[in-house]
């Protein structure tokens, strides 16, 4: 039995019944298959990161958030400027307590390198309804290089507990027909 | 001497010293508080996120959700541990506890270290969530009763190793440990290390919340506290798969088909399990993905591999020590004529293949790098590990319970028929917490969020009609599942104060000789049982596994192209 010590002293030298290494085979090569899906996906799917990411500081990061702003900003919508930066550029999206800013505009399958970091805490990137989830670290510009594929209007939800005021941490990315 | 007063119990002929016996009853009982404390907590968080209810306000929702993962996932938890790994020494090896008044130092170093966080955590300034990310500050006393809690626990790990030590020098058993106690070493041993990490991590930071430390990095906060918090985990895992095989030998009787098998893959366990850390980093910067895919999937996988294997040894076992009984008709006979009105076989059971269907797979899809894009940090995170530390451990250690208040507490169950339905309603309770937690995860809604409507926001998310009625249909199931637990509360505590009590004999020389049930067979010999029923089950499994693995990658390439 299981409490009390192996009734064969020598028990390491027992042969392993047959249904047991089957299943520790079958078990195994399950692993190997799901270990080189990954590295797959990374040639073969469109969903990876690249792990793109810089040292930053909030003043920095901010600094070029705004310029951006200044030189794209299109139009204001509850206080917040909305942004349409052209297709190609680098984008910043700045996560702080307790806002997303500015409000982007992409066009539909059109590629941008977007930038985002936070200016104070941890956040939680989580667009919706299309359910793509980044962590938003201070000091840490993570770079996404993304290509929206449909148009609409969008959520940014904040997904990392970020203080009293975190569930309405939320904003806002239209994606524009051609 | 006193401290090796010892009494021989009258089923398992084991002989069980006073200090061990003790302590065992000093961690359960304190651990059984803190879980109706923390599953209180829970329910209220429950109750405020089923949308139609919405209990707590705001700053309350934050507090109290900080407050329930401290005191269940950690301070129950871990007081359950501490009873199990000196159970496992110094009960099932006969064997007196090395250094009690240690053990009773980090019994105490571990009850002051949880009241002071808790403290800290209900006056309000620590609503950090028990992830506590740095930049976000909690008050100090937050940071100090863990790393209490954390030392109370470590010295706890040092008595049960010398406790291994005093037993195989004083030759009170023969030949190796048993597998049991070959687990709960596993356990210890992951235990160690995962302690090591977080005094890693939060002596700097607690240094810091008092104004010593300049800066401490969020990136590498995660990395090492998850060493911590994730490793934690896999010192559950190891704890209650060595109660499943516990409760299946002390019910049935049954034998492990191979020891080799069964401790190789506790093996695996100590080897890989560590890297989960990674499971935590897959959408961070700063990491790489070579980084990110060889550790989140412990190196191969080869940590799944151990889950794997005890998912058919476990199951495996009890049917072969149902078919010696002569329950071998069909594929299933051993399972339906199992003792399900025993409380503990049945909680073993449920917890196996909740543990197995539920979390271990969304746990694996969930920790592949890109599928975790669609995942992280939604609710179905908190509806994964609901399934492994709610309804695959928390369920285990209930079981173990059953038997720990006849054993160790000498006395019978009382309200016996309220005690067979329990792990059934918590059990549902609990599934039904994980499947409509993933469900509602799988549609967006973000975990630790107070009001998914954004009625105070400027901006309004739009989830669809199905995300709100999973919310409430979860709110409905953690209300079962509280009833389970309470209903788990009543048994334990009516049994230990009112309890008929079993009579031992006491300070008897010799431990019984004879086995207490009859071995099921010798490995690899002509004897061996074949398993058709759970190979069925593993094929189940398997089928269930792949299929939701993939289905998952299917959702993931739906979503925008990234790179």
């Amino acid at each position: 039995m299981a409490i009390q010590p192996p009734s064969e002293r020598i028990w390491w030298k027992e042969p392993i019944p047959r249904t047991e290494i089957i299943w520790i085979i079958v078990a195994f090569l399950w692993g190997l298959v799901m270990f080189f899906m990954m590295i797959y996906w990374h040639s073969a799917g469109e969903q990876n990161l690249s792990n793109e990411a810089y040292r930053t500081t909030p003043a920095a990061f901010a600094a070029k958030a705004e310029a951006m702003v200044n030189e794209f900003k299109v139009r204001e919508e509850a206080g917040m400027p909305v942004v349409r930066p052209p297709p190609g550029s680098d984008v910043y999206l700045i996560a702080r307590l307790w806002q997303w800013w500015p409000i982007l505009e992409f066009q539909k399958d059109q590629t941008y390198r977007l930038h985002i970091s936070s200016m104070d805490w941890q956040h939680g990137f989580s667009l919706q309804p299309v359910n793509i989830n980044l962590q938003i670290h201070p000091e840490y510009d993570m770079v996404v290089t993304v290509t929206p594929n449909e148009a609409g209007e969008f959520s940014i939800v904040c997904n990392e507990y970020c203080g009293i005021g975190h569930h309405t941490m939320i904003g806002k990315l239209y994606v524009a027909e051609k | 001497m006193a401290n090796h007063k010892f009494r021989v119990c009258p089923t398992t002929g084991l002989r069980v010293f006073a200090n061990a016996e003790n302590l065992i009853k000093a961690n359960a009982v304190v651990a059984v508080v803190f879980l109706l404390v923390g599953g209180l907590f829970g329910l209220a968080v429950a109750l405020t996120r089923w949308p139609a209810v919405h209990l707590l306000p705001a700053d309350w929702f934050y507090l109290v959700l900080t407050a329930h993962g401290l005191d269940v996932l950690l301070v129950w938890i871990i007081f359950f541990e501490m009873a199990v790994l000196y159970f496992a020494s110094a009960v099932l090896l006969s064997s007196r506890l090395a250094a009690p008044r240690w053990a009773w130092l980090g019994f105490v170093l571990m009850l002051v270290g949880a009241i002071i966080t808790n403290v800290a955590v209900l006056q309000g300034d620590s609503s950090v969530m028990f992830t506590s990310y740095v930049p976000m500050k909690a008050a100090p006393n937050f940071y100090l009763g863990l790393i209490l809690f954390a030392v109370g626990a470590l010295i706890g790990c040092f008595v049960f190793f010398g406790t291994l030590v005093i037993a195989k020098a004083e030759k009170t058993y023969e030949g190796s440990i048993p597998l049991v106690t070959f687990g709960a070493v596993t356990a210890a041993i992951i235990a160690v290390f995962t302690i090591a990490s977080g005094a890693i991590i939060l002596i700097p930071t607690w240094l810091w919340s008092l104004g010593y430390v300049s800066h401490i990095d969020s990136l590498m906060y995660k990395l090492v506290w998850w060493g911590m918090g994730h490793s934690s985990q896999q010192i559950n895992v190891s704890a209650h798969v060595s109660i499943w095989y516990l409760i299946a030998a002390a019910v049935l009787g049954a034998k492990p088909l191979s020891e080799k098998v069964s401790r190789g893959a506790f093996l695996l366990y100590i080897l890989f399990l560590q890297l989960a850390s990674a499971h935590h980093l897959l959408v961070e910067p700063g990491v790489s993905s070579e980084w990110k895919i060889f550790n989140t999937s412990y190196a191969m996988y080869l940590a799944v591999l151990g889950s794997m294997i005890h998912g058919m040894t476990v199951p495996g076992t009890i049917e072969a020590a149902q078919r010696q009984k002569g329950y071998t008709n069909g594929l299933f006979e051993w399972l339906r004529k199992a003792p399900w009105d025993n409380p503990a076989f049945s909680g073993m059971f449920m917890s196996l293949i909740l543990f197995g269907f539920l979390g271990g797979i969304s746990g694996v899809v969930m920790g592949t790098e890109q599928i975790n894009l669609i995942i992280h940090n939604t609710i179905y995170v908190p509806g994964h590990f609901h399934a492994t530390v709610v309804a695959g451990t928390t369920l285990a250690f209930m079981a173990a319970t059953y038997l720990l208040v006849p054993l160790i507490f000498q006395r019978e169950l009382v309200m016996k028929k309220l005690a067979q339905w329990q792990p059934y309603v918590f059990a549902i309770g609990v599934a039904g917490i994980s499947l409509f937690m993933m469900g509602a995860g799988t549609l967006g809604v973000p975990r630790r969020d107070w009001d998914i409507t954004g009625a105070d926001a400027v901006m309004q998310p739009d989830y669809p009609g199905a995300a709100f009625l999973m919310m409430g249909l979860n709110g409905i199931s953690a209300v079962l599942a509280a009833l389970g637990g309470m209903m788990f509360i009543l048994v334990v505590v009516g049994s230990i104060l009112f309890g008929k009590r079993i009579p031992s004999k006491s300070e008897v020389a010799e431990p019984a000789a004879e086995p207490p049930a009859a071995a099921v067979g010798e490995y690899g010999s002509a004897t061996h049982r074949a398993i058709p029923g759970t190979v069925v089950l593993v094929m189940v499994f398997f089928t269930a596994f792949v299929l939701y693995y993939f289905i998952n990658w299917k959702y993931l390439s739906e979503v925008w192209p990234l790179r």
